[in-house]
């Protein structure tokens, strides 16, 4: 770990371990494992689809067959590329493949092709977001150090037989990109953050798809304490972590077991660790002294990487907007709460759809959003949430959603006629006109049907129009309610009133 | 008729299609020479079931007037080539029972070229080494011996199969590939030809790799000419191979002059190395003769950093070469050592042990040695800054002539067994070679006479990137002085 920009993140964060001596701060910095979304794999042209038979995607040049040679794919670099420019990043457009030697069953090779020496993409950065709540006071920058692109190694299969392993080499070459921060986070919570923060630019841009739970994204954690305000101490690596949670618990048990040991009069030992999601702990892999000379050298078989200046500026051009400046556009141009705008941003896919809502009311966003937003947020956000599904599955479309806000906009729906009408749109999909149309469900306004039915209800209760005459008000509410009844709810409540009030002198 | 063994590519080509024999009938001629050849341990798989089949093909092409560039011609091709359906060992145990599912990019357009195969010839296992005594399946005999003496001579490597068959006859032509010299030296000590093409004109695809920023495939033949049609065939943009060309192939056959006026042939002083013999210098003299006679201009020239090429190479050939042959780990294919309670450290011990010969597990120490940490800027970065200079020698060079005229190597052919003990003084042999691959140009060896004990010593031509045309240009106005027409007797 690389030690420097310290000063800018030690302003925040106030989460200690409190030690039998102390108190201590604990330093992470994380490299993250992206798998780069693309068809083929980064060397060669094999496909990269999840969940095949094992060996089922696996080529010539995966298997590492005598006299095979890499060709890098194209797409992604440019994919690296365009994650670089979305982290602010420096690209360089110069940048070398290498060779990093070592010797396992699930490397056909024996070295895997890396970037040591002239990485892809330098020093960038990302914002994580204040909360709260996680002792986050205020939004906090986190430093990139590097990006470089690099192929994945197969899987061993040690449960299909009691003495041998198998190997899968469906994932061997397949491409990623390999994101080093800087030590700058102070606590579980800001490592937590900044891999939802990352995951969400990489979704954005559309360069890994951020699906932990297969794989395609995992975190090394490097974690060290020390007592606020010295220097570093020495730091652990904890490999292969894949999920935001396992993330922020290896780094609370990993901390609290180096400030035990140092408390403990021992000292914390540079190595590689594993973390046990089961139990909850990290583990000693190898130490340094056993750790691999990888004889990292430029690999022969391939060119120098050189991007033109116009590709460079072609994948800049081509960047979506990404969550920081949408989130900043959502408050300012859209007026929504900070709270929303947060909310609607985080994930792209959820941004996607309420920008799509939007675009399907056909009116100015600024004057729509807030309706949507809340709309979105409390009634489709509850329902999916109660279907158990993302909001890719949603059974409404953004069309079917705007169509409902305008029948409420345009009061053919008072509120809860809304919240009737949805409820049918998630069983059956159909659209809200549609529903409003064939079970009449629409609000009425006929100021001479709800006379009609006005009159009808006076005559039938013409007992308590005499008690009301007699200065009985509380009787109204009688009134409106049996108007309601007779009109099956479809009134609309401001209209009954009016003419109730007039009918009743 | 004529026997069809004295015919090259081009009388093969040609008489082929004129009716003068037909493609089977050459074949058979090469096949039955291969079989009677085999005292020289020149091949180490037959195969005339595909020179047959090819041979065939062309005759059956002919009848409706189809012909391609090589119909008529069986070939041999050196065993680093991976060949469909036919082992390709690398001359290795640890490759044994290895037969490829795939071809070669050469060898595809080769054969897509009409060429048939006559089988797969010996080398210095994985191309390590300079005398052929590297192959694990035993060395090859070159066809030569001393006047009056029956020693076995090396036929040079690493090519040294394909040398000793192209000069024994056995071979029209023959593929090989040259990593420091391994096309030019065996061609230089046979008294053939040889040229290694611009690194990037030939496709790796599917060449067992020794190391990848020197290994070019290349062709071998009895004149330059011959050696002209077969690169042409061989070469061109392979997509599949990330440091392959992307260039149109010249017609280097139709282009072949032995006219040299106006261009300038550079003499690097440099190359005058002490001790070397007298008759090496007087071949180099002559060379030059020869050269001037063709019109050119002789100018000195310097290539300061010279000396420095041999173990600049010495190092980046084995650091490659270490990572290179890493993937023979006794997992997928060939060899697999599996002692009894082995674990996966041990069986990959176990199998490249067995697996690898002596030179080869030296070269891989020498490489893991150069590459760790601690070591990597005193040998690696060194040595890729010597080359840089090195290329950059040829650069400067370049602004004063076309091309330039060494001899190949500093001996004619060692007797086998001779070199052997001392790996330094074998490594001395690719003196005049390793430079202009280590700067990635063409360079060819064509026969320039016989030292006193008749045995052949070769012409080494340099040029301009991408300019083989001039290399072979050169070649040929040597040949046309030279009037080499020494052939080894058939003592076999």
């Amino acid at each position: 770990m690389v030690s420097g920009d310290v000063t800018m993140a030690e302003a925040a964060s106030t989460y200690r371990i409190q030690g039998a001596t102390g108190e201590w701060e604990v330093v992470i910095g994380l490299e993250v494992h992206a798998q780069i979304s693309s068809n083929a794999k980064l060397f060669s042209g094999a496909s990269t689809a999840f969940g095949a038979e094992p060996n089922a995607n696996v080529s010539l040049v995966d298997a590492a067959m005598p006299g095979m040679l890499p060709v890098p794919n194209a797409e992604c670099i440019r994919q690296a590329v365009r994650t670089g420019l979305a982290l602010g990043a420096e690209i360089h457009r110069w940048s070398r493949f290498d060779r990093k030697n070592y010797f396992y069953a699930d490397l056909p090779q024996g070295y895997q092709i890396s970037q040591l020496y002239h990485p892809l993409v330098g020093e960038g950065s990302l914002v994580i977001e204040a909360d709260e709540k996680a002792g986050i006071p205020a939004p906090k920058t986190i430093g990139i150090e590097r990006l470089h692109v690099e192929q994945d190694a197969g899987k061993l299969i040690h449960d299909q037989h009691p003495t041998r392993s198998y190997v899968d080499l469906n994932r061997s070459g397949v491409a990623l990109m390999e994101i080093v921060s800087r030590p700058d986070m102070r606590s579980p919570a800001e490592a937590g953050a900044y891999v939802r923060k990352l995951r969400s630019i990489l979704r954005y841009v559309g360069s890994c798809d951020g699906n932990m739970e297969e794989g395609s994204m995992r975190a090394d954690v490097n974690v060290s304490v020390r007592r606020p305000g010295e220097p570093f101490g020495t730091r652990t690596e904890t490999k292969n972590v894949n999920s935001v949670r396992f993330v922020m618990a290896a780094i609370e048990h990993e901390a609290n077991r180096q400030v035990d040991v140092i408390e403990g009069g021992g000292t914390i030992v540079q190595e590689t660790r594993l973390f046990d999601p089961d139990k909850g702990v990290t583990r000693s892999m190898r130490s340094k002294e056993d750790a691999h000379d990888y004889r990292y050298f430029p690999d022969p078989d391939l060119l120098p990487l050189e991007l033109s200046e116009a590709f460079v500026e072609e994948c800049r051009a081509g960047l979506p907007e990404l969550p920081d400046a949408k989130r900043a556009r959502y408050e300012g141009v859209l007026g929504l709460t900070p709270y929303a705008a947060g909310v609607l941003t985080a994930d792209v896919a959820v941004a996607r759809w309420f920008e799509a809502l939007l675009a399907a009311t056909g009116k100015d966003g600024a004057e729509v959003a807030k309706a949507a937003s809340n709309w979105l947020i409390s009634d489709l956000f509850g329902a999916l949430n109660r279907l158990g599904k993302s909001i890719d599955e949603s059974p409404v479309s953004p069309a079917q959603g705007a169509e409902l806000l305008g029948l409420v906009a345009d009061g053919t729906l008072s509120g809860s006629l809304a919240k009737q009408v949805f409820e049918i749109m998630l069983e059956t999909g159909d659209d809200p006109a549609r529903i409003v149309e064939e079970r009449g469900l629409k609000q009425t306004t006929d100021t001479g049907a709800i006379e009609a039915v006005i009159a009808e209800v006076l005559a039938a209760n013409a007992d308590k129009v005499a008690e009301y005459r007699g200065g009985k008000d509380k009787l109204f509410g009688f009134f409106v309610g049996q108007t309601m009844k007779a009109m099956a709810g479809k009134a609309n409540p401001g209209v009954v009133n009016d003419l109730l009030k007039k009918a009743l002198g | 008729m004529s026997d069809l063994t004295d015919f090259g590519v081009a009388a093969l080509r040609d008489g082929f299609r004129k009716g003068d024999f037909s493609a089977r009938e050459a074949a058979d001629a090469f096949i039955g020479a291969m079989e009677a050849g085999r005292p020289l341990n020149a091949f180490l798989v037959e195969t005339p079931d595909h020179a047959i089949a090819a041979a065939e093909e062309a005759d059956r092409g002919r009848a409706v007037g189809e012909l391609r560039a090589l119909s008529g011609v069986p070939l041999g091709i050196k065993d680093l080539f991976c060949t469909a359906g036919y082992q390709t060992t690398a001359a290795s145990h640890i490759l044994e029972g290895f037969v490829p599912t795939y071809e070669s990019t050469v060898t595809a357009k080769l054969f897509g070229a009409g060429a048939g195969m006559l089988g797969k010839l010996n080398l210095d296992q994985f191309a390590m080494g300079s005398s052929n005594e590297t192959s694990a399946y035993g060395n090859v005999i070159s066809p030569w011996r001393r006047a009056g003496d029956s020693a076995p001579i090396a036929p040079g490597g690493s090519s040294g199969g394909s040398s000793a068959a192209i000069a024994a006859r056995l071979a029209p032509a023959a593929t090989g590939t040259d990593t420091g010299g391994s096309i030019r030296q065996p061609a230089a000590f046979t008294g053939i030809s040889g040229i290694k093409p611009t690194y990037g004109r030939c496709s790796r695809w599917g060449i067992v790799a020794f190391a990848s920023s020197l290994d070019q495939a290349g062709a071998m033949a009895r004149d330059v000419r011959d050696c002209a049609i077969l690169l042409e065939a061989m070469s061109g943009f392979d997509a599949k191979d990330a440091t392959s060309l992307d260039i149109a192939v010249p017609r280097w056959e139709e282009n072949l002059s032995g006219n040299l006026k106006g261009k300038k042939i550079g003499i690097p002083k440099e190359y005058r190395v002490d001790g070397m013999p007298a008759e090496i210098e007087a071949l180099w003299e002559r060379g030059i003769g020869f050269l001037r006679d063709a019109g050119a201009e002789i100018v000195d020239v310097s290539l300061p950093h010279t000396r420095q090429a041999l173990p600049a190479y010495y190092i980046i050939a084995p650091a490659e070469a270490s990572a290179n042959l890493a993937r023979y780990d006794g997992v997928r294919y060939g060899l697999r050592v599996l002692p009894d309670g082995a674990n996966l450290q041990d069986m990959y011990a176990a199998t490249r042990a067995e697996g690898f010969g002596p030179e080869v597990k030296r070269r891989i120490l020498i490489g893991t040695y150069v590459l760790s940490a601690g070591f990597y800027d005193a040998y690696y970065t060194k040595a890729q800054k010597v080359r840089a200079l090195i290329a950059r020698d040829f650069e400067a060079a370049w602004a004063s002539c076309d091309l330039l005229l060494t001899p190949t190597a500093p001996s004619a052919a060692f007797a086998l067994g001779e070199k052997t003990a001392d790996p330094i003084a074998m490594y001395l042999n690719d003196v005049f070679t390793v430079p202009a691959s280590l700067a990635g140009l063409p360079a060819m060896s064509v026969p320039g006479g016989l030292d006193v004990q008749g045995l052949p010593l070769g012409l080494q031509i340099i040029g301009k990137p991408l300019d083989e045309q001039s290399v072979l240009d050169a070649g040929l106005a040597i040949e046309e002085r030279a009037g080499f027409s020494a052939r080894a007797e058939t003592w076999w």
